[in-house]
């Protein structure tokens, strides 16, 4: 489609990109096929294809109110059209910059904005998120259950971060929330790569992705987060750490776009270009280091074969790497049942459980009940957002495929 | 009734959430996949159920404001253009659907995507026969509208042979049941007739589909050719010799190398002239022996290689030859066009070489991969809008090549349909008499012209402004409408 920008948007950095991304959709409508909002609103307006037409015509000028808004806060990013687009519209790149347009041509309420802050910065403030999980935790039998469900659980203690030295290392970001809620993602990298020979690294001064920022319309603090991962990592990269790995898709799928987001960036670009390239999920690294090495698994205890496999659209859609996991939990002794409408997102998608959820909620138990179908013991998932969703009205536990395989490792020494 | 009166009784009906009046919201919904053709309507209404479908048409037809309807708005034809000071009517919600596994029928609502259908019949082992490209996303409302086909449809046949019954408002608000929900039809076939009608006749609100059994079994062969004239020959021949293949599609070496590049490890034959792809299904045994009759159709024609999938990964990269082509090309030109004819499948190669010598003469580069078994063309014409006069040169090659399958006893559309694009096509392919028929019978249906106006049949007045244009190439068929 052709577009012809409004002098604002002419003189934006962003506005070859967007000429790009829009100039190379047809119009075709495949997108809405694969699009959950559509799906359940079947509106043209919450699929890829009318968001599509929407920021297109702001950015050409035409008036736009909070429905051009409203429309594209429902979309969950989930990229699913991305993956069925036969153009090749980079579609993820235009709702960032779609949202911040709108975010400036329509301010949003006093309140609201404060929301978005005060929720922004509160996920990313380690210290905050840890006191207030604990006092959470501790008040949660006092709770009712409908109360109790969005609290998320306790992390389990299980195995130690191992101490063997090694000459090959990785990288990986502190993060934001992970580190109190689920601790144990990290821990099981760490172990599974310690048996091939690898040592895991916490980058210490390194921190959220940016992902939070990002998403809720304060791109320059994401960028900012984004130099100081880059800063943090910088010395380590230098020094022949072969790769970065984020135990949850969703940061990885955010590191992955470093390159792109600092391609402006004279100071910048340079270093997070490499960054974006030594970017890896788990699930790449393991599946090579497996493929020629060997992972000394305890034998699979009996009524825990059956499982399913949720694959995170940061995995499947960003990263596209979809089918990768299935394959080494089944190399692992694993029955993973095929589950139909795997394209789908669970509605968790960063803070779009928070911010919408009731779409959140409607695709969490429709996700629930196609992942049920074959009654599985477990379901496996690969980010932190899709576990924590499906866990809160999930009967059966919902794990990272990561710690299920390091709970069957030797158990390291307690550090 | 002014317009804000007529606004508040489409509300009354629908209710605010559904009725979309402002401009931000109608914006895009003002084209369907033949973008260029863009008309802003006065608004778009998105009903719940036939109550409401017939309840708005009924205030329509006494306001005298058009109605267009639209399902997926994949339509490249312009089916679900919107007409000034007309209404959009999205049949999307209306998307019910159940499984009757003993009469091996669905029941589906307009608004169910194709491919929902098959899926939600696998689980009794069958499947909806008709497959457009589009049928991820387009609806059964839209396939019916446009008699969709597929590449499955040269054995199982479009979707007037896999409709058997439907409920329709016609331009009066009436509703009708067409068909009794089997093959033979009482009275006129007045089902058939819709089939294909464009939603000139009316608003379909219901259907009743035939399922088929999966077949047991599928394999595919792949042939790579010297020359595209042997390609169309092993079509004929294999037609002849009573193989009624699944699919049978054909691409040139443009589309070979296109795929190739899109995807390298396939491994195609890019100094192939052409290949052929053949899709056979059913009992194992029927299969092996049309294999072995293929297989010497193909020596016969000096293949340059055969490969044969069975198991459905195998299957799938074969397919990916012929599925790949289009992503490719999209990614590849600037801007493209999609032509859709059909020709006799005796006339093949011969229209083939003619489209090419027509892309030397205009200088519009040309792709051809199409479905070779129902002769229905899709020469990809690629231009660059950015270049003056390309556009208008790569159109008139389209017009073109519309004469040249004219000339062979070919018909202006294979599957895409006659929407807003093509209606000069049908003031050549029809005669006067031919297209007063058409708009005497769509009058039974829709007295008002209420539906999708303007489309479809062309008006003799409009004919007669472009009367003689097939023998004088250098006028520009209807130079005010943007084409795709």
């Amino acid at each position: 489609m052709r577009v012809e920008f409004d002098q604002w948007m002419n003189a934006s950095t962003a506005a070859a990109d967007v000429k790009r991304v829009i100039e190379s959709c047809v119009h075709c409508g495949i997108c809405t096929s694969v699009c959950p909002t559509y799906e359940l609103l079947d509106h043209e307006l919450d699929s890829p294809r009318g968001r599509i037409y929407l920021i297109r015509d702001m950015l050409q000028g035409a008036a736009v109110s909070a429905r051009t808004r409203d429309h594209l806060d429902r979309c969950l990013t989930c990229r699913a059209c991305e993956s069925a687009c036969p153009s090749g519209v980079e579609y993820g790149q235009l709702i960032d910059i779609g949202r911040q347009e709108v975010e400036r041509r329509v301010p949003r309420s006093l309140p609201e904005r404060i929301k978005r802050t005060l929720l922004r910065r509160a996920l990313q403030n380690r210290p905050l998120v840890r006191v207030a999980l604990h006092v959470a935790w501790m008040l949660r039998a006092l709770m009712p259950a409908s109360l109790q469900k969005r609290i998320p659980r306790r992390p389990a203690r299980t195995g130690a971060w191992p101490t063997r030295p090694h000459t090959r290392k990785v990288l990986t970001l502190l993060g934001c929330v992970q580190g109190t809620v689920a601790p144990g993602y990290d821990r099981a990298l760490a172990r599974i790569l310690d048996q091939f020979g690898v040592a895991l690294v916490a980058v210490k001064g390194s921190g959220c992705c940016g992902a939070i920022s990002q998403h809720l319309g304060a791109p320059q603090e994401a960028l900012q987060a984004m130099r100081r991962n880059i800063d943090a990592c910088w010395p380590l990269v230098e020094a022949g750490a072969e790769a970065i790995l984020l135990s949850s898709s969703g940061c990885g799928s955010m590191v992955e776009d470093y390159a792109h987001l600092l391609k402006d960036d004279p100071l910048y670009a340079t270093k997070a270009a490499r960054i974006s390239a030594l970017l890896r999920d788990p699930v790449e690294l393991v599946g090579s280091l497996w493929s020629t090495g060997s992972l000394p698994l305890a034998p699979l205890p009996a009524g825990q074969e059956k499982l399913v496999f949720h694959p995170p659209c940061s995995l499947q859609h960003g990263m596209r790497l979809k089918g990768r996991v299935e394959l080494l939990l089944q190399r692992a002794g694993y029955q993973l049942a095929p589950v139909s409408e795997g394209h789908l997102c669970c509605g968790s998608a960063g803070t779009y459980s928070l911010l919408q959820p009731a779409l959140a909620g409607q695709l969490g138990s429709r996700k629930l009940d196609k992942l049920m179908a074959s009654q599985p013991q477990a379901i496996a998932s690969a980010n932190i957002g899709c576990i924590m969703h499906l866990q809160k009205d999930s009967p059966v536990p919902v794990r990272h495929w990561l710690e299920i395989l390091a709970d069957r490792l030797p158990a390291g020494e307690r550090t | 009734m002014n317009q804000q009166t007529f606004l508040a009784a489409l509300r009354d009906i629908v209710g605010s959430q559904w009725l979309l009046a402002d401009a931000e919201s109608v914006a895009p919904y003002e084209c369907d996949a033949l973008f260029h053709l863009q008309q802003r309507p006065l608004a778009v209404v998105l009903p719940a159920n036939e109550q409401e479908v017939a309840a708005l048409v009924q205030l329509c037809a006494r306001e005298e404001v058009a109605i267009v309807p639209r399902g997926a708005g994949t339509s490249l034809s312009g089916g679900a253009t919107p007409v000034a000071s007309g209404i959009v009517m999205a049949l999307n919600r209306l998307k019910r659907i159940s499984i009757d596994a003993n009469a091996r029928q669905a029941l589906a609502q307009p608004g169910v995507r194709n491919i929902v259908v098959s899926q939600r019949a696998a689980g009794d082992g069958l499947f909806f026969a008709p497959d457009p490209s589009s049928q991820v996303a387009s609806t059964i409302g839209g396939n019916v509208a446009e008699n969709a086909g597929g590449v499955h449809c040269v054995k199982y046949g479009l979707t007037v042979h896999n409709l058997v019954a439907a409920r329709m408002v016609t331009g009066q608000g009436q509703v009708l049941t067409l068909g009794e929900g089997s093959l033979d039809q009482p009275g006129l076939d007045l089902l058939a007739l819709v089939c294909g009608s464009e939603g000139l006749l009316g608003l379909v609100t219901d259907t009743r589909l035939r399922l088929l059994p999966v077949p047991r079994a599928v394999r595919v062969l792949l042939g790579f050719f010297p020359s595209i004239g042997a390609a169309c020959d092993a079509v004929s021949r294999i037609i002849a010799e009573g193989i009624v293949p699944a699919g049978l599609e054909i691409m040139d070496q443009a589309s070979l190398q296109a795929a190739h590049r899109f995807s390298p490890t396939l491994g195609l034959r890019i100094e192939a002239a052409a290949a052929l792809l053949c899709e056979l299904d059913g009992e194992a045994e029927e299969i092996d022996d049309a294999t072995a009759r293929i297989r010497a159709i193909f020596q016969s024609l000096a293949v340059m290689e055969v490969r044969q999938a069975d198991d459905e990964a195998q299957r799938a990269q074969l397919w990916a030859a012929r599925k790949n082509v289009l992503p490719a090309l999209l990614r590849s030109a600037s801007d493209l066009y999609v032509a859709d004819c059909t020709v006799p499948r005796r006339a093949l190669s011969r229209v083939l070489a003619r489209v090419l010598s027509l892309s030397d003469e205009y200088g519009i580069a040309v792709a051809q991969s199409f479905h070779a078994g129902d002769g229905n063309l899709h020469p990809v014409l690629f231009y660059d809008s950015a270049v003056p006069g390309e556009e208008e040169r790569a159109l008139q090659l389209a017009d073109a090549i519309l004469q040249a399958v004219l000339a062979e006893g070919g018909t202006v559309s294979g599957e895409h349909g006659i929407g807003s694009e093509k209606l000069h096509g049908m003031c050549w392919q029809f005669s006067p008499e031919e297209l007063d028929l058409f708009a005497s019978l769509r009058k039974v249906f829709d007295p008002h012209g209420l539906f999708n106006p303007g489309k479809a049949i062309p008006t003799l007045h409009r004919c007669a402004e472009f009367g003689g244009m097939h023998v004088m190439r250098d006028a520009i068929p209807f130079p005010g409408l943007p084409r795709f």
